[in-house]
């Protein structure tokens, strides 16, 4: 589970790791937003190329990014099914009842898995080379117009960030309380649903009563320290945007304009 | 009943390597080791937590190698009982009394043979009987560390391992809790390991001492064999009880000692014909 | 010297509660005075210590810090004067590294980012962390964390820092590190100093200590007056030094003793003044 949630950055310097968090969670939004805009071979390609370029650029084997692809796997083999079933167009390859393959559905399943695998890439690329920290940091950044709507951005990043210092504290209490009812003669993970449910609790339970102890142990010595919330904080974390920022902006605008051209084709 | 060690190449991070020894039936061996020395990954081999990587963990007639099933480790965990560190974060049940129970209840007693033994464990770890149908969460730390090892016990293991058992615990509450398992160790033959920082404990208590750094076993002993290297013990980053400390001011002073003193009272015994004590009578 | 902590018949009841957790609380702290307060768990020594910059706030009494005496008005001037480094190392560490956790305080007074890097870098510069900067909680020892709990207040500038029961959860090198750490910075930076504790040898280093039972003030005196009880501090839940338990097995073996407390060298320079003489 550790795995899961932290241990997805990988530690470098390439020029994507140096861009500013918020650059790249702009980037990539906006780069997924673009994919769908791609409508033939010409400017898959192009976007095919251009994501290879990215991860070239961020100095991480590809392995860790096709390792990002196998989660979805079926739900991608699904919608390309569903595509490659459903779609009329072109010339007949086979069919049985409501069921054709045809040219055009062969190809619209190709472009939907291109896209997924593209979209995949891509956020795989932002969490790759992003701490988790820095990307609560642009969060916070990016949603602070919204404080002028009262909505408390401060507070909302604050809770982030307290929450992603306490998932290692917590996944150790989790493994500690494990282990001590595993000596006390719990099967964790088997036996059928029922009892695997069971066995749950004696692990949930310990692990609220910590957290509460935790939450409350945390807001104590918060309050101690001069936590009163409010937008009179200060922040010691600032971010900068740098040349690097405008030179990786001015990429995606190119590429917008060439996506564009292309499709007219 | 015995514990064979044999572990060979280390796993990743605070791993531990060829450590060989052998914790006899009946005895009270404290592990000891400054912070990441290896000490509670040791521990967690001893009931299979953790398997080795390469060599063998033997308890009793059951052999644990890397191989072994994870299917058939349950026989095994009853006869070794864990009390962690800060034990009271496992009770979860609605009351004391079925929390205790329920370590039993896994190995197979009855609930009405596991209630039995919750009523007279909490007798043993010097609990009232009235705290039986409270919800664990209304006590007091100190308590709450007594239903935890309640719970321990109620499993009847051949084998007890506390880990820090008085970690957090005020002076009084630790004095009891550590007494507590000395009547075990000494009126029912319970074979106790204890992993400590307590020096103290590891001289009034321990007959066998290990003595863990860097993953590795580097002296097994009795208490009195390992106190008497000052030197050599803080080398390894160990203290000394305060009695060995205070004998070893004394021997500064001149003073002499054979055997070096483990408790204030052999320290006062020995010191008693060297101050003229025995003229006063 | 002045005081600078003055508390009158402090009375204090945890909402819901039977008992009062403390009762008639009166005692001064002199400025740069290092004051333990010792107790058996539950005798209120950490209730005393949240009264004392409002994170509780007394039932009756009065409690002046720095001059204020402590009301709604002035609760976050006094906490910005009293630091307090908790128990349990994990569950006050806010930020997400070092930095960010020292930093913290400073975020909350609205202190110039400037200023902030500042103050950042001297006081881990002061508790030894500097190279930690960059680290997460998650790969500190315990001792490196109430470390980190220091530096945090210290960047505050306070006055008096309390420990409540800060050294509990540490093994014994973690707790010579924090206390050694505390022992450098409360002369270099005339801090004065409150330590809860039940560790008898961190009660011993204290110009004077306080005895509290049942929420109580037992006793308050030097630390030799409140040794000289010797086993009988076994009965308030406390511990005995060293030297009273020898004491009192060479008394049982006919041996006069003095009355008076004598920590560990005096007492080896006493026997040692029968050995020559015999």
């Amino acid at each position: 589970m550790d795995k899961l949630l932290l241990g997805r950055y990988i530690p470098g310097h390439s020029w994507i790791h140096q861009l500013d968090p918020r650059t790249k969670l702009m980037a990539s939004f906006y780069y997924i937003g673009i994919v769908f805009l791609a409508n033939n071979w010409q400017t898959y390609l192009m976007m095919f190329v251009a994501t290879l370029f990215m991860i070239w650029l961020s100095g991480i084997r590809i392995g860790f990014f096709l390792r990002g692809v196998r989660p979805l796997i079926w739900l991608i083999l699904f919608t390309v099914a569903l595509q490659v079933l459903f779609v009329r167009g072109g010339m007949v390859y086979w069919h049985w009842g409501w069921l054709w393959i045809t040219k055009l559905g062969l190809i619209n399943g190709a472009f939907i898995f291109v896209r997924f695998v593209l979209i995949i890439f891509m956020s795989t690329l932002l969490t790759l080379t992003t701490q988790p920290l820095s990307l609560a940091d642009a969060v916070e950044s990016l949603l602070k117009p919204l404080r002028v709507i009262r909505v408390p951005v401060t507070e909302l990043a604050l809770v982030l960030q307290i929450a992603l210092r306490f998932v290692p504290t917590l996944m150790d209490q989790t493994t500690k309380i494990m282990n001590a009812q595993r000596a006390r003669g719990v099967d964790f993970g088997e036996g059928n649903i029922f009892q695997q449910m069971k066995a749950v609790v004696p692990l949930l339970i310990p692990l609220f009563v910590s957290s509460f102890t935790t939450a409350d142990e945390l807001a104590t010595a918060m309050e101690a320290r001069g936590y009163q919330g409010g937008d009179d904080r200060t922040k010691y974390r600032i971010l900068r945007y740098h040349q690097r920022d405008w030179i990786a902006a001015a990429g995606m605008a190119v590429l917008t304009g060439l996506l564009l051209l292309l499709r007219a084709y | 009943m015995s514990f064979t060690y044999q572990a060979g190449t280390p796993f990743a991070g605070d791993g531990i390597k060829d450590v060989s020894g052998t914790i006899h039936d009946g005895s009270y061996t404290a592990i000891i080791g400054h912070t990441g020395s290896g000490k509670s990954t040791i521990l967690q081999h001893l009931n299979a937590l953790l398997k080795p990587t390469s060599g063998t963990v033997t308890i009793g007639d059951k052999v644990i190698t890397n191989e072994t099933n994870n299917k058939n480790l349950k026989p095994l965990r009853q006869k070794v009982g864990m009390v962690f560190q800060f034990a009271e974060n496992q009770l979860f049940e609605q009351t004391v009394a079925k929390d205790i129970a329920f370590g039993p209840q896994n190995f197979g007693v009855s609930e009405k043979d596991a209630l039995a033994l919750a009523d007279k464990m909490v007798a043993m770890v010097g609990l009232p009987h009235d705290v039986l149908e409270k919800s664990p969460f209304d006590l007091s730390g100190g308590q709450m560390r007594r239903v935890a090892i309640a719970g321990v016990l109620a499993m009847q293991p051949e084998v007890l391992v506390l880990d820090e058992p008085t970690a957090g615990l005020d002076p009084a509450g630790r004095h009891e809790m550590m007494t507590m398992f000395e009547r075990l160790h000494r009126e029912q033959g319970q074979t106790i390991v204890l992993v400590t920082h307590q020096m103290d404990d590891v001289a009034d208590y321990a007959d066998t001492v290990w003595v863990m750094a860097e993953g590795r076993l580097i002296k097994t002993g009795t208490p009195r064999e390992i106190f008497s290297d000052p030197a050599w013990l803080k080398a390894n980053q160990l203290g000394l009880p305060k009695t060995a400390q205070m004998a070893q001011q004394l021997i500064a002073k001149g003073f002499h000692f054979d055997p070096r003193p483990l408790t204030e009272t052999e320290l006062a015994d020995q010191l008693l014909p060297q101050i003229g004590g025995g003229q006063h009578g | 010297m002045g005081n600078v902590i003055r508390v009158q018949h402090l009375n204090y009841t945890y909402p819901e509660a039977k008992h009062q957790a403390l009762t008639d609380v009166s005692f001064d702290v002199a400025k740069g005075e290092w004051l333990a307060i010792i107790g058996h768990n539950g005798s209120g020594k950490s209730t005393l210590a949240k009264n004392l910059n409002g994170l509780l706030a007394p039932e009756s009494g009065t409690v002046e810090v720095a001059g204020m005496t402590l009301s709604e008005e002035t609760v976050w001037d006094i906490r910005a004067k009293v630091g307090i480094v908790f128990q349990n190392p994990d569950n006050q560490f806010v930020g997400a590294t070092v930095a960010d956790d020292v930093a913290f305080g400073l975020e909350n007074r609205g202190v110039p980012r400037d200023e902030m890097v500042k103050r950042v870098d001297e006081s881990l510069e002061r508790v030894g962390m500097t190279a930690f900067a960059d680290r997460e909680p998650a790969r500190l020892s315990g001792g490196q964390k109430q470390r980190v709990a220091i530096a945090g207040i210290i960047a505050q500038r306070p006055e008096i820092i309390i420990l409540d029961e800060s050294t509990s959860m540490l093994d014994p090198a973690g707790r010579q590190e924090v206390l050694g750490v505390i022992r450098e910075l409360k002369d270099e930076l005339n801090l004065t100093v409150l330590s809860i504790t039940h560790d008898i040898d961190e009660a011993a280093v204290a110009h004077r200590i306080i005895l509290l039972n049942d929420g109580k003030i037992n006793e308050i005196g030097t630390p030799s007056d409140i040794f000289a009880h010797g086993t009988d501090l076994l009965r308030l839940g406390l511990d005995v030094p060293y030297s009273e338990k020898l004491k009192d097995a060479l008394i049982q073996r006919g041996v006069a003793m003095p009355k008076a407390y004598l920590d560990n060298e005096r007492l080896v320079d006493y026997l040692w003044t029968l050995h020559s003489t015999m």
